[in-house]
């Protein structure tokens, strides 16, 4: 296996972008990330991109190809990578095996999402279809109802309440008050998350992260062509992933993700590091329960006791452990394919030095990208040393 | 769902069969055709009773909806209605909504069985999805 590097990032603004369509996000965001990698795009040798749902939400399939075409990078190989939510740290992941693998030497891993284009409860039945639709969505189940499933049972179990997931929404809307590609950079109070809509109990509005447009990529490389390009590479440290099963009810604990946890140990293994050794974290926070759970099954935790930790300001951006310094998928935005993407994005970010007004002393950095309820997981793992 | 993909699950959705592994005897539902705990090949059908208790569960308030009404089928339930993960006597676990019942008398363990109900309506001319529901059992 070949060392890779991210030696360009490049992001669009996420948000409700009316003006703006699937293809001019993906390529505004890959052309940011050739020109911060100082890389001409004719020198990129594969696109893997990573996107929900082109079919549901714009009715447009065949990303991969629709990608290399209007970036102008006639006949390289493009693959759309899917994995529901995770689709964007996969579509990662498959970069970084491909030049691990010795196969190419500059590569773009890129992820979009264009969620507007359709009314909110057909974006919802959209996003069911990452739970099984015979077992799950057709008996009801949306999810936010299957997250309320798991906040439920967690907070029987161990004592977990609706104020300590209130926080974390809290601490990531203020993290996002210093990034101006946030969706919302607005603060907001746990009395205002705790009298928000109710969705499915006892999960509220502001428990949610929101529906997005937005489209993010990265230029990978291998050490030739990183030390040929790039002052300042980040380094890919571990990349794992695994799985579970699709429906929640199947799982051999409901408030544990275990592709999470298998993930993540393949990681640390990897990079040879623990917990102790992670600097900042991008936690998969689709909902704050969510950002809970990751906590504890990446090991920052003991089980169960994700809700004190986080309430003992452990996560915040002085705590132990900063979780989502970027505002997360809560109030950054989640453009579902894109926020895998845009998780490496502040890891780059953060081990730059670049974090303006959020920056971390950051020595290592972890991403953590969910599909489903937990079917997948991708964990990456980002240091400033080859 | 479709009408052939409805009409193919007929068995489980009306009736509960799912699978029973021929060498481990491990249960299924739904219906699976490799045992996951000893990768036969070999299953047979299985009914459930239809008994089980409450492991999780919710009160949905924003449910699947699309005010035009041409990308999804309109769900036969009102809102707000209760979701549950459900385990059944026999040990499998499933998804369903709990009927008959006010929100505030569910709770987490409480036993339940299964009833036939309506669960999707497709358009006022289209077909009606039929299958399980759950309620309190006492």
């Amino acid at each position: 296996m070949r060392k890779v590097a991210i030696i360009g990032i490049g992001m669009t603004k996420f948000g409700n972008l009316w003006e703006r369509d699937l293809v001019s996000l993906a390529v505004e965001a890959g052309a940011k990330a050739c020109k911060d990698a100082g890389v001409d795009k004719d020198k990129i040798q594969a696109i893997y991109g990573g996107t929900m749902s082109g079919g549901l939400f714009v009715s447009q399939e065949h990303i991969g190809a629709l990608l290399a075409d209007y970036s102008g990078l006639k006949n390289i190989p493009s693959t759309r990578v899917e994995a529901a939510c995770a689709s964007g740290g996969l579509a990662l992941r498959q970069a970084y095996l491909d030049i691990a693998s010795g196969m190419h030497d500059l590569v773009v891993a890129g992820g979009v999402e264009k969620m507007t284009d359709i009314g909110g409860g057909a974006a919802t039945n959209t996003l069911a279809t990452a739970a099984s639709q015979e077992w799950e969505a057709v008996q009801g189940a949306t999810f936010p109802g299957l997250y309320a499933m798991i906040a439920k049972l967690h907070m029987k179990r161990y004592g977990t309440t609706e104020r300590q997931m209130a926080l974390c929404a809290v601490k990531n809307h203020k993290n996002a008050l210093n990034n101006p590609n946030a969706q919302f950079r607005r603060q907001i109070t746990v009395e205002g998350v705790m009298k928000s809509t109710r969705i499915a109990d006892p999960v509220k509005l502001f428990d949610c992260s929101p529906i997005s447009d937005g489209a993010a990529s990265v230029v990978l490389a291998s050490e030739k062509a990183a030390e040929k390009f790039s002052k300042n590479p980040v380094w890919i440290k571990a990349s794992g992933h695994a799985t579970d099963t699709l429906s929640l009810h199947d799982r051999e604990d409901i408030t544990t993700l275990k592709a999470t946890v298998e993930a993540a140990k393949q990681a640390y293994s990897q990079a040879n590091l623990k917990p102790a050794d992670i600097d900042c974290v991008e936690v998969h926070d689709c909902f704050t329960i969510a950002e809970i759970c990751a906590i504890e099954d990446l090991g920052f935790c003991k089980k169960g006791e994700g809700g004190k930790f986080v309430e003992k300001g452990n996560t915040k951006i002085n705590g132990k452990i900063p979780v989502n310094t970027s505002g997360g998928l809560k109030a950054k935005g989640h453009p579902i394919g894109a926020s895998g993407i845009a998780q490496a994005i502040e890891a780059v970010l953060q081990l730059r030095r670049h974090a303006k007004g959020r920056q971390v002393d950051t020595e290592y950095a972890m991403t953590h990208n969910v599909g489903g309820t937990g079917a997948t997981a991708v964990v990456h793992i980002f240091g400033r040393e080859k | 769902m479709t009408v052939p993909q409805i009409w193919r699950k007929i068995p489980q959705f009306y009736n509960l069969y799912g699978k029973k592994c021929s060498s481990c005897n491990k249960l299924y539902f739904p219906p699976r055709d490799i045992c996951v705990e000893c990768g036969d090949h070999k299953l047979e059908n299985f009914k459930f009773r239809g008994k089980g208790n409450i492991i999780t569960y919710t009160i949905i308030r924003t449910p699947l909806s699309d005010p035009e009404g041409e990308l999804i089928d309109r769900p036969a339930r009102e809102i707000p209605y209760i979701l549950a993960v459900i385990e059944l006597e026999e040990g499998p676990r499933l998804t369903s909504e709990i009927v008959d019942c006010s929100p505030d008398e569910v709770k987490i363990g409480k036993k339940v069985e299964s009833v036939f109900r309506k669960i999707v309506e497709k358009g006022p001319k289209g077909v009606i999805q039929y299958g399980y529901k759950f309620r309190l059992s006492g």
